[in-house]
């Protein structure tokens, strides 16, 4: 037995949906980051809660790229893949590395399982070697764990429910890892418990033990610390980070924060977390439809709260026509739309980038939205912030954009301290109205953002809606030069944003050349895996990550026009390649990955090889 | 809803600078006259004040009335309503709806606010039209409608509005008319007064495209006959003189000529019992078919219950005495951190 050092390593843990898998994820990657180790995560649950037992569609997945070197994505191919059945291997084999690990649940491979897993009568992998080609390491998960279990008092069900501990001590003993984190998480976790909690420990040293006494031909490996810059860390999960963010700007204005929501996936988390935090003065609202959710939170708004909706595509769709209402209004609003697989339901539980168009135009008339959109797990916080900080200062609805790659998944977080986040000013309207002088509810700051009047200020009582009004009085008005002056200004004053925003910055490699890889939203990670290693091996490529998608950085198409040769990787169809070829008739050329999963670095990486070829 | 008053408002400081654009004779009109007189009656901070309304003839009431007012998207001045009730517990916050808006493009929030029973009033114009539209039949339009968009006539089945609104649990349900000012302002000063969502269907003649659609419950000639105006306490009486009343056979309400009958008998209103409610809201053949009851009006039911927008804040109350009042950073930093 030998100890091998690695500088990274991808783990893939694969079983039935009820198999614990998301929390044996999620442990190894506390105990990874608290190790040291820079690491990323991307959890892959299937769309049905509790699918067929043993099933393809039933699998769930959580990879974690851990490493000593710097780490932007979850790891295109696995060096490990845990299977606890049949299934799971099957689902997932053609992620693994050729030479990878493969420990598998040798329980999981019975006839029954084999069959549910569809592969031919006869047939076990396990056993016809078609899989020479990795390194299989068989256990019998469940035999073992019972056995550590005899005369523990739980029954069969409760016994196979810690199987997932023995798989987690087995793996950190793999890696040399502390068995101590997840033993003070289980003692937490089943405080209340105790029978389960000796259990779930017992197994888990039951793992590691095995590991250390079992002769197998099986390395040791060894990822030492990433040199991170100093500081204290947390690890972060993107719908976490938001429902921070969305708190941390609310209490830096002094906002009360409304949250108006109906559940759908991958954005209920945000809820769930934010329902959490009502000692902040959060007051969240599961409201009966889409509908209600935002117009609440209009409501809200209206009355001087920060109103904040969030859904997934579909529930944006619903939401249009109040985000017309919203921008006509003038009320501050974030709308947040963790994007999903679509169109219509399309795959709920799987990632893409497609709701740009939507989030830019998806709107009946001339109705301009500031739109931003986060770039990994712990920028969804920043982005969040900012979100709010852009609808209070211009009084007006802005779309913040995630999706399902980084609102499941986590990374460390070198987290600021409160006193460190920008103070947001609300200037709530006063009354300093002249004897006989009309309050006038359209009338305009220098950033074209009209006041905030609330209900209770006495003497500017005043009337809105989304019929179209009068320049500064706010009344009905059909005038048609008024309305053409008034799509001017909310127009003018959307796009007056890109003077109270960064100037576009290059993430990595030089500021002109061959090549620029222009990317926005959560393929951050890929693209500057892919783009790192190209600049390593000496390519002329830069890369540029767009956060402000609407209005566009001032500098962006001088920026552009420094490089011979855009390539803008989506996963969509194109959708920010039409709005770049349109603003700056610029020959963008796009790289697109519609297939519900996040591009692997090495797709990136290609596709810069042949454009400079 | 005993607040002191700063200042004393008449009538006329209700009303803005805006022209009325309803048509010549609409309803509305005696409406907003009504709301408007009664306001200052309401112990009420004008700015205190907010009307949201949805879309359709009577959602531009807003623009008439000087307090706060949103003038908003179709079906939703309910939901707008809710989150800004959820948030501030202390206005006075007034729907304007009419059938179309509450009933058909807005049921679905129409009836979340019943169940959830913010304090908030709901005046729904029904004319059993559309009217902003320019005259399709609307959800309350009877079997069998001739409009636009229905030439051989309506296969609708109407909604009966209160007896929807019973079924979401409502607390407070009534009835009144456009042609009624003393009726209508009572009705409003008892929505008012409710704590809890206070639903008022308001009978509305739309003299453009559905005119008379309730003059047989809203003219001389006819309204004795057809219309029962019940009160608290006292026996269901209609008819020439009272000559008529109704008294119930089990849960069957019968038509009884009060000299056939011992006012003992009769049906005494009483706006707490929710049976009676219920079928007192099912009153609602038409007026001409055979052994009809007559079309009632006033408070129907009455309930107290909590507030959607107590519990909700008493809970941010409760999460702050629970666990100190919120701090960042500790939230930021969270259980697990590690220092390199």
């Amino acid at each position: 037995m030998a100890t091998e050092i690695k500088t990274d390593v991808v783990i893939l843990f694969a079983g039935d949906s009820g198999d614990g898998i998301q929390l044996t994820g999620s442990q190894f990657t506390n105990t990874a980051a608290l190790y040291g180790n820079d690491i990323s995560t991307f959890p892959n649950f299937p769309a049905e809660i509790r699918a067929p037992q043993g099933t393809i569609a039933g699998v769930s997945g959580f990879q974690l790229h851990f490493g000593s070197v710097e780490i932007f994505t979850a790891g295109d191919a696995s060096d490990v893949l845990v299977v606890m059945n049949a299934a799971a291997l099957k689902a997932n084999l053609k992620q693994l590395k050729l030479g990878g690990i493969i420990i598998a649940n040798t329980d999981g491979f019975d006839a029954k399982n084999l069959k549910l897993a569809k592969y031919p009568d006869g047939v076990n992998p396990l056993k016809d070697n078609s899989l020479e080609k990795y390194k299989v390491y068989e256990i019998d998960v469940t035999k073992i764990t019972r056995t550590a279990l005899e005369g523990s008092g739980l029954g069969t069900k409760e016994m196979d429910r810690s199987k997932n501990m023995f798989v987690l001590g087995y793996i950190y003993w793999m890696y040399n890892r502390s068995l101590d984190n997840s033993i003070e998480f289980l003692k937490e976790q089943f405080k209340k418990r105790p029978e389960l909690m000796d259990a779930n420990i017992k197994v888990l040293k039951a793992g590691y033990n095995y590991g250390e006494t079992v002769e197998t031909p099986m390395n040791r490996y060894e990822v030492k610390p990433a040199p991170v810059s100093k500081g204290t860390y947390r690890s972060i999960m993107g719908n976490q980070a938001v429902a921070m963010g969305l708190i941390a700007a609310t209490q830096k204005a002094g906002l009360t924060l409304f949250y108006g929501t109906y559940p759908i996936t991958p954005a209920s988390d945000i809820l769930h977390e934010l329902s959490k935090h009502k000692n902040f003065g959060v007051k969240t609202f599961q409201a009966e439809d889409e509908i209600a959710a935002i117009t609440s939170a209009i409501g809200a708004s209206f009355g001087g709260s920060l109103g904040i909706t969030a859904s997934s595509g579909p529930g944006i769709a619903l939401k249009g026509e109040a985000i017309g209402l919203a921008l006509m209004l003038e009320l501050p609003l974030v709308i947040v739309n963790i994007q999903r697989g679509g169109p219509s339901t399309g795959l709920p539980t799987k990632t893409e980038q497609a709701d740009l168009m939507q989030a830019i135009y998806g709107r009946n008339g001339e109705a301009p939205v500031p739109v931003i959109a986060a770039s990994t797990p712990s920028d969804c916080f920043e982005m969040a912030f900012e979100a709010c900080r852009l609808a209070i200062e211009f009084m007006t609805p802005v779309f913040f954009l995630s999706d399902g790659y980084i609102a499941n998944g986590s990374e460390p977080w070198k987290f600021p301290s409160a006193a460190d986040l920008p103070e947001l000013t609300v200037n709530f309207a006063k009354n300093n109205l002249k004897e006989g002088e009309k309050f006038l509810p359209y009338k305009r700051n220098e950033k074209l953002a009209r006041e905030w009047a609330i209900p209770g200020t006495k003497g500017l009582e005043h009337r809105v809606g989304g019929i179209e009004k009068e320049n500064e009085t706010g009344n009905i008005s059909y005038d048609p030069e008024n309305h053409e002056l008034m799509v001017k200004i909310r127009q003018e004053k959307v796009d007056n944003i890109a003077n109270y925003v960064p100037l576009q910055s290059i993430d990595n490699g030089n500021t002109t050349g061959k090549l620029l890889i222009l990317g926005w939203g959560s393929t951050y990670g890929s693209i500057k895996t892919a783009v790192r290693e190209a600049i390593a091996e000496g390519y002329d490529v830069s890369h540029a990550h767009v956060k402000y998608m609407n209005p566009l950085p001032k500098n962006l198409g001088e920026l552009i026009k420094g490089f011979d040769k855009v390539l803008i990787p989506e996963m969509n169809n194109g959708q920010l390649i039409k709005i770049i070829r349109d603003k700056f008739l610029v020959d963008a050329k796009g790289l697109n990955k519609i297939k519900g999963m996040p591009f692997a670095s090495g797709e990136i990486k290609e596709k810069i090889v042949e454009m400079l070829k | 809803m005993e607040a002191q008053t700063a200042e004393k408002l008449s009538p006329k400081d209700f009303v803005t600078d805006q022209e009325v654009r309803w048509c010549p004779g609409c309803g509305d009109y005696s409406i907003l006259k009504q709301v408007q007189t009664v306001m200052p009656e309401l112990g009420l901070k004008r700015e205190e004040i907010v009307f949201i309304s949805g879309i359709g003839c009577s959602s531009r009431f807003p623009y008439y009335m000087e307090t706060y007012g949103m003038h908003s998207i179709h079906g939703r001045a309910t939901a707008i309503a809710s989150g800004l009730k959820a948030t501030r517990p202390e206005l006075s916050v007034w729907i304007v709806t009419g059938d179309g808006d509450a009933l058909s493009i807005g049921g679905n929030h129409l009836i979340h606010l019943l169940r959830r029973n913010f304090d908030v009033n709901v005046l729904m114009f029904n004319n059993e039209i559309y009217g902003l539209t320019k005259g399709q039949y609307s959800p309350t339009s009877p079997l069998g409608k001739v409009a636009k968009s229905t030439p051989m006539g309506s296969v609708d089945h109407p909604f009966n509005p209160l007896a929807l609104c019973l079924g979401a649990d409502s607390t407070f349900v009534a009835r009144t008319m456009d042609r009624d000012p003393v009726h209508l302002r009572e009705v409003l000063k008892r929505a008012n007064a409710h704590k809890g969502t206070s639903m008022v269907e308001i009978y509305q003649n739309c003299n453009v495209f559905n005119d008379g659609a309730f003059e047989v419950f809203t003219e001389k000639g006819t309204k004795k006959l057809n219309t029962l105006f019940v009160e608290q306490g006292k026996p269901l009486l209609f008819g020439e003189n009272g000559g008529k009343g109704i008294k119930l056979d089990g849960f069957k309400p019968m038509v009884v000529e009060l000299a056939d009958a011992s006012a003992n008998d009769l049906w005494i209103h009483d706006e707490k019992d929710q049976v009676k409610a219920n079928i007192l809201v099912r009153f609602f053949n038409n007026a001409s078919s055979e052994n009809a009851l007559p079309r009632p009006f006033g408070v129907f039911y009455q309930e107290d219950r909590f507030c959607y927008e107590q519990a909700f804040n008493l809970q941010v109350q409760e999460a702050i005495a629970q666990k100190g009042k919120g701090d960042l950073d500790a939230l930021i930093r969270g259980k697990n951190t590690w220092t390199i």
